[in-house]
């Protein structure tokens, strides 16, 4: 079975964020770029146990500069066979970068393409859908559980307040949330393989963004905390209603 | 010319977020200088659809075809699109749901559209719409350039406004394509609470509760308040409570009016998920929590005796009120 992982690589968690010119532009000085978690912790890690169960292949896949090797190259060292680097710079939006991955993934043969729910930078969870439409397959968001017989994947996926058990048979395309799978690190015989296995860097289609970022901007700084008295809770439930106006 | 937007149903029901995007809708399309038209789809009573209109919408489509109860984003994103076009439009919106968020990207390719996944605002006159972004850390503006545009919206961003319009109930011959997706089985928790992603008030609670057995504080405060229970990644990890109330970075996020956070550090994974709630309140005897810098009110105490008490004030509270 050949299995194709999206990868995105975001800003670290505890990234302090900021913006320059004019704040159209994200500040990348002293930024620890990771792998985005989602597609790391669980798409990856859950293709890899299947890999390892029934046999096959995981392929990761991202779209950037070749300043994106080093993370790529992680995805390697926790098991993946090889990678496709669409060799594409500047700010593409999620279209833009969905068409680079499905015209490479159209001649791959792919039986189950994975990304995480959402990347944690833009939290859009556009990818997903948009690759099932441009390659016209079904799409599974949200998936919590992918176990696979044959052909055949049961996938638990999350709706508001429960879930729903489904199947679906191959070719497919499914976003992976918690509980897919336990994150895995990379061990020192993972990291010195990583370092020869196939990278390769693919010519992107030039496909244009449909949308485009005018600004950023920071929330409005908190104010402070105001404490209450834990001997005094009624001020609290005032302060909600007549300040708050939230009860 | 319209703008279309995506009735979502539960059981037969209009969820709530749909009334709020049906103002969403409803506000796009008078300052388009147009109507907004609500698309259903599946098994629905008619009654609900046609109070949509009194949050603005002047029409409902509504696909009564079985098949379409149960959820494939392909079958429904073919649906939507081959909406808009019998109705004109060239503006969708749909709420950023469980739901929305698989269906709204194929919609957008389907009609060749940029999308706004994720909104929080109304687009101005250039169609630039404002979305959370770095896990809430910040905003971005993105414009829309495409003739075609998609919008999806965070549930509790904007809000329902009522008003007095009805809405005409149009039924539609849609029939849904072949589903490669096989509905086994569907768990719902039961309740008459909202599900966490719509909810407007929530409490949560951490490891501080010390065990599950001691989670009966947590729900009688939720209780008095009409607002839905949540929990942090370590308790259910551990399994003190269910996967599906887990709010923060790996498990739900939110955008609630009131986030009541009980036993709760404040990791910044956890903040990930809660910072967009509107006011935010920490219970928690440590008074160096990083959460407290988050908060707009705290409480530094023992929550075993400070919830309790709360309970009861409020309690009292609303007593007072009738």
């Amino acid at each position: 079975m050949k299995f194709l992982v999206c990868i995105s690589l975001v800003p670290d968690t505890t990234t302090k964020i900021s913006f320059v010119d004019n704040d159209t532009k994200f500040n990348n000085d002293k930024v620890q770029w990771i792998l985005n978690p989602y597609d790391e912790w669980y798409a990856l890690v859950r293709a890899l146990e299947l890999k390892e169960a029934n046999g096959g292949n995981v392929t990761v896949i991202n779209v950037g500069s070749a300043e994106n090797d080093q993370v790529i190259r992680k995805a390697l060292a926790i098991g993946a066979d090889d990678a496709i680097r669409i060799d594409a710079a500047g700010d593409l939006d999620s279209y833009a970068i969905a068409a680079e991955i499905a015209a490479a993934a159209k001649s791959g043969g792919f039986d189950v393409i994975l990304l995480g729910k959402e990347t944690i930078s833009y939290n859009g969870s556009n990818l997903g859908g948009m690759l099932a439409e441009l390659l016209d397959l079904p799409f599974v968001s949200y998936a919590s559980k992918l176990d696979m017989t044959g052909n055949t994947a049961s996938i638990d996926r999350d709706i508001e307040g429960g879930k729903e058990v489904l199947s679906v048979d191959t070719p497919f395309v499914i976003s992976c949330a918690k509980g897919m799978a336990e994150a895995r690190i990379p061990n020192m015989k993972g990291i010195m393989a990583a370092k020869s296995k196939p990278l390769q860097v693919v010519t992107p289609q030039g496909v244009g963004s449909l949308t485009s970022t005018v600004k950023y901007e920071l929330p409005p700084a908190k104010s402070a905390c105001k404490m209450v008295s834990p001997d005094n809770v009624e001020e609290l439930v005032q302060l909600l209603h007549n300040e708050a106006k939230m009860i | 010319m319209a703008v279309l937007f995506l009735v979502e149903t539960a059981g037969g029901k209009v969820k709530k977020a749909s009334f709020e995007i049906a103002t969403y809708a409803a506000k796009t399309a008078s300052a388009l200088g147009t109507e907004a038209v609500g698309l259903a789809l599946g098994t629905t009573d008619a009654g609900e659809l046609a109070a949509l209109g009194i949050y603005g919408a002047k029409k409902i489509v509504h696909a009564g075809n079985a098949g379409f109860d149960n959820f494939d984003a392909g079958t429904y994103a073919k649906a939507i699109a081959d909406t808009a076009a019998a109705v004109g439009a060239k503006v969708i919106a749909i709420s950023q749901t469980l739901t929305g968020k698989a269906v709204a990207p194929r919609v957008a390719v389907r009609l060749n559209a940029g999308i706004v996944s994720g909104a929080v605002s109304l687009p101005d006159a250039d169609f630039v719409v404002k979305k959370a972004a770095f896990s809430g850390k910040a905003f971005a503006y993105l414009k829309i350039n495409s003739d075609n545009k998609v919008i999806s919206v965070v549930p509790n961003s904007v809000g329902a406004v009522k008003g007095d319009g009805s809405a005409a109930v149009e039924n539609a011959d849609l029939v849904p394509a072949v589903s490669k997706i096989m509905v086994k089985e569907v768990v719902r928790q039961t309740g008459d609470v909202a599900p966490l992603p719509e909810a407007e008030l929530v409490v949560s609670a951490g490891r501080g509760m010390k065990g599950p057995e001691n989670w009966g504080i947590v729900e009688d405060l939720a209780k008095v308040l009409g607002a839905t229970t949540a929990c942090s990644r370590p308790v259910a990890d551990v399994h003190w409570r269910p996967h599906h109330e887990h709010v923060g970075q790996t498990g739900v996020a939110i955008r609630p009016n009131l986030y009541i956070a009980i036993g709760i550090s404040g990791a910044i994974q956890h903040l990930a998920g809660v910072n967009q709630s509107k006011c935010i309140v920490v219970i928690n005897k440590d008074p160096e929590a990083p959460f407290f810098k988050a908060a707009d009110y705290g409480i530094c105490g023992d929550l075993f005796e400070v919830v309790p008490k709360l309970t009861e004030a409020i309690k009292a509270f609303k007593s007072s009120q009738h």
